[in-house]
């Protein structure tokens, strides 16, 4: 079903390293449009550098990664502000800025790249409040609201410009299984209803196989890819031990 | 991508009426960067139609995202607040699913949700009891702090003494060069300011009493202190503010270690130790500066020193001394102070240091003045 549609997000012979260090090796995989696609691997696994270096924070060692066919590391002014527009991210703590009302946070991207009056303004960022179940909580301040509602008004502030590409860091880490369902269920809605692409960052299971419809396997040893492919496919039928011991869950002295 | 949002995306006109329904129309794409161009115009139409029946025409939409559809939402609103009708006819079948989202009046019921004004009389009270809780909180901390002193007194082997150099290092010894200038350059203008008067009487030595006096018993405590209250009271609340916004204090706490122990005996130790020995090199660098000012004037050093030996006493020295050492514990202890009170949030630990720098300025200068009036009657 994946080789008829279309690739949204391309990496191609990606290369990350940190000072000479290499972290990740060519690596080279597709998203499609519309897919929720999950990265997993355990700590140090390179997980958040790719992440980092899809939404163009970090310029890649070799090879580029392409959002809708554009370079990002080598989009400059404009095309960059462009293309940084066709994508919103959740950070890893929210990153909500800790100045403004939660509402403000949602409306700043549209305050400053729309010319929306700002009643209108005030409306869309309900709106998104709205869709991740935060509107009554606009008026107080990101210290104010709990882990959970600060990932959700990270991705009510992610959604402010209606992105084709959400990236999600590490959705659940930190959570209880209850926000952590729930907030499996509104990305999955979000991506029911407004199509939007998913790229989430995660090393919880019951939330993988909650969400993904293919993930890749990132490991510190390879560098690089150790798996990639439809979850339950991965879980029930890979014979890389790798695999195979991060979905059983054990120690890598038992197995 | 990427279709650059230019005006002639979105059209918005008015199509007459159909069937009894006053229609508008729209056309192309409604996205982020398009829809503010007809928002208006098209809240302004639905107002001025005056019309119960509504009709939006939507088949010629492309392209509608959140934003878009927050306009249909909120013209439908607009009509459905004063008991109109206005349908949204023929928009995409995936553009009309996010529709469906939104029932007639949630918007209104959105918007009704106003945060609370709060009047002067109310920020006048808050503020007031904010200022008791400041002062009350000073007075425990203090209370804390003498406390913990006392017991580091008692058993010098709790003091971490490796913290102690580190921060002593960091606060005193760097700041060497900035105490050099600055007082340095305080001699020479103080020399050079009271030359301009004193020479007219030819009575140029009385420098040398000038920059002495005013230096050991005044200037070289205050600049002294008030360098080490914006160069470590800020860097003191910083690190401490920074502590408590990642919960590490909290950790010190559960650890069972206490964080004024822990973090503060040490800020305020380094910071008492220090502060007299800066005080030493300020007085000795503005006597020097003096000195140089002097000698271009033909006055020999030697006559500058033995002029500065025999007017200026040792009381006044160690009166400055004595001031540096309370403006050292008071600097350190109240950047300390607003690290621990700092909130959660980023621009928390910023409000912290600045209020670190601002109550050590307080507190140098009105400390300054008590002392000079127990100088004074002590006849020091």
């Amino acid at each position: 079903m994946s080789a008829d549609r279309e690739a949204i997000i391309r990496v191609e012979n990606f290369t990350a390293a940190y000072d000479g260090q290499v972290v990740l090796e060519n690596v080279n995989f597709e998203v499609f449009t519309g897919e929720i696609f999950c990265v997993l691997g355990s700590s140090g696994s390179g997980k958040s550098t790719l992440l980092k270096h899809m939404i163009g924070l970090y310029q890649p060692a070799e090879g580029r990664i392409l959002i809708e066919g554009h370079d990002i590391a080598s989009a400059q002014g404009d095309e960059r502000l462009q293309l940084l527009r066709t994508f919103g991210v959740m950070y890893q703590s929210g990153a909500l800025f800790g100045s403004m009302t939660l509402l403000e946070n949602v409306s700043l991207p549209l305050e400053e790249f729309t010319d929306l009056p700002p009643d209108a303004i005030r409306l869309i960022a309900l709106m998104k409040l709205k869709q991740v179940g935060l509107e009554s909580f606009g008026d107080l301040m990101p210290s104010e609201l709990s882990g959970g509602m600060q990932k959700r008004g990270a991705i009510a502030r992610a959604m402010a410009l209606d992105p084709r590409v959400l990236f999600l860091d590490e959705l659940s880490a930190g959570l209880d299984p209850v926000t952590s369902a729930e907030l499996d269920e509104l990305v999955l809605r979000l991506s029911r209803s407004l199509k939007i692409t998913f790229v989430v960052v995660t090393h919880e299971l019951p939330s993988i196989f909650a969400i993904a419809d293919r993930i890749i396997m990132l490991d510190n040893e390879v560098k690089g890819i150790v798996a990639l492919g439809k979850p339950e496919d991965l879980r029930d039928h890979s014979d890389n031990p790798r695999v195979r011991q991060f979905f059983s869950r054990k120690a890598s002295s038992e197995s | 991508m990427t279709e650059n949002p230019t005006a002639s995306l979105v059209r918005l006109r008015l199509g007459g009426v159909r069937d009894g329904a006053f229609v508008i129309v729209i056309e192309g794409r409604l996205d982020s960067s398009t829809t503010g161009k007809i928002w208006r115009q098209a809240t302004e139409a639905v107002a001025r139609a005056k019309a119960r029946n509504i009709v939006v025409d939507a088949g010629a939409v492309d392209y509608c995202d959140g934003s878009g559809i927050a306009l249909l939402v909120h013209l439908r609103d607009l009509q459905y607040k004063r008991a109109g009708q206005l349908e949204i006819h023929d928009l995409r079948a995936d553009f009309q699913r996010l529709l469906d989202e939104w029932d007639p009046g949630d918007l209104a019921r959105l918007e009704s949700r106003r945060p609370p004004k709060t009047n002067l009389a109310e920020d006048v009270g808050r503020a007031i009891v904010g200022f008791w809780e400041d002062i009350r909180s000073l007075i425990s901390f203090v209370g804390e702090l003498v406390s913990a002193l006392g017991r580091a007194a008692l058993d010098p082997k709790s003091v971490r003494w490796r913290d102690v150099v580190r921060i002593a290092e960091t606060a005193g010894v760097n700041a060497l060069p900035i105490v050099a200038l600055v007082s340095f350059l305080m001699g020479v203008i103080m020399a050079f300011q009271g030359a301009i008067s004193l020479r007219r009487f030819g009575a140029d030595i009385f420098v040398a009493n000038l920059v002495g006096l005013a230096m050991l018993r005044e200037l070289g405590p205050l600049m002294t202190a008030i360098i080490l209250a914006g160069r470590s009271g800020s860097a003191f609340a910083a690190e401490l503010g920074t502590m408590k916004v990642r919960e590490e204090i909290d950790a010190l706490k559960t650890m069972g270690l206490d964080p004024v122990r822990f973090l503060v005996v040490t800020r305020v130790t380094a910071a008492v130790v220090m502060m007299p020995l800066l005080t030493v090199f300020a007085d000795l660098l503005g006597l020097v500066g003096g000195a140089v000012v002097m000698r271009s004037f033909g006055i020999p050093v030697i006559t500058f020193y033995h002029q500065v030996q025999y007017q200026v006493t040792y009381g006044s020295f160690v009166g400055g001394l004595v001031k540096s050492f309370v403006f050292g514990i008071l600097v350190a202890a109240i950047g300390c102070l607003r690290g621990l009170q700092t909130t959660t949030g980023a621009s928390a630990v910023g409000e912290s240091t600045t209020r670190a720098v601002v109550s050590g300025i307080v507190l140098i200068v009105v400390t300054d003045g008590i002392f000079s009036v127990v100088f004074y009657y002590l006849n020091v």
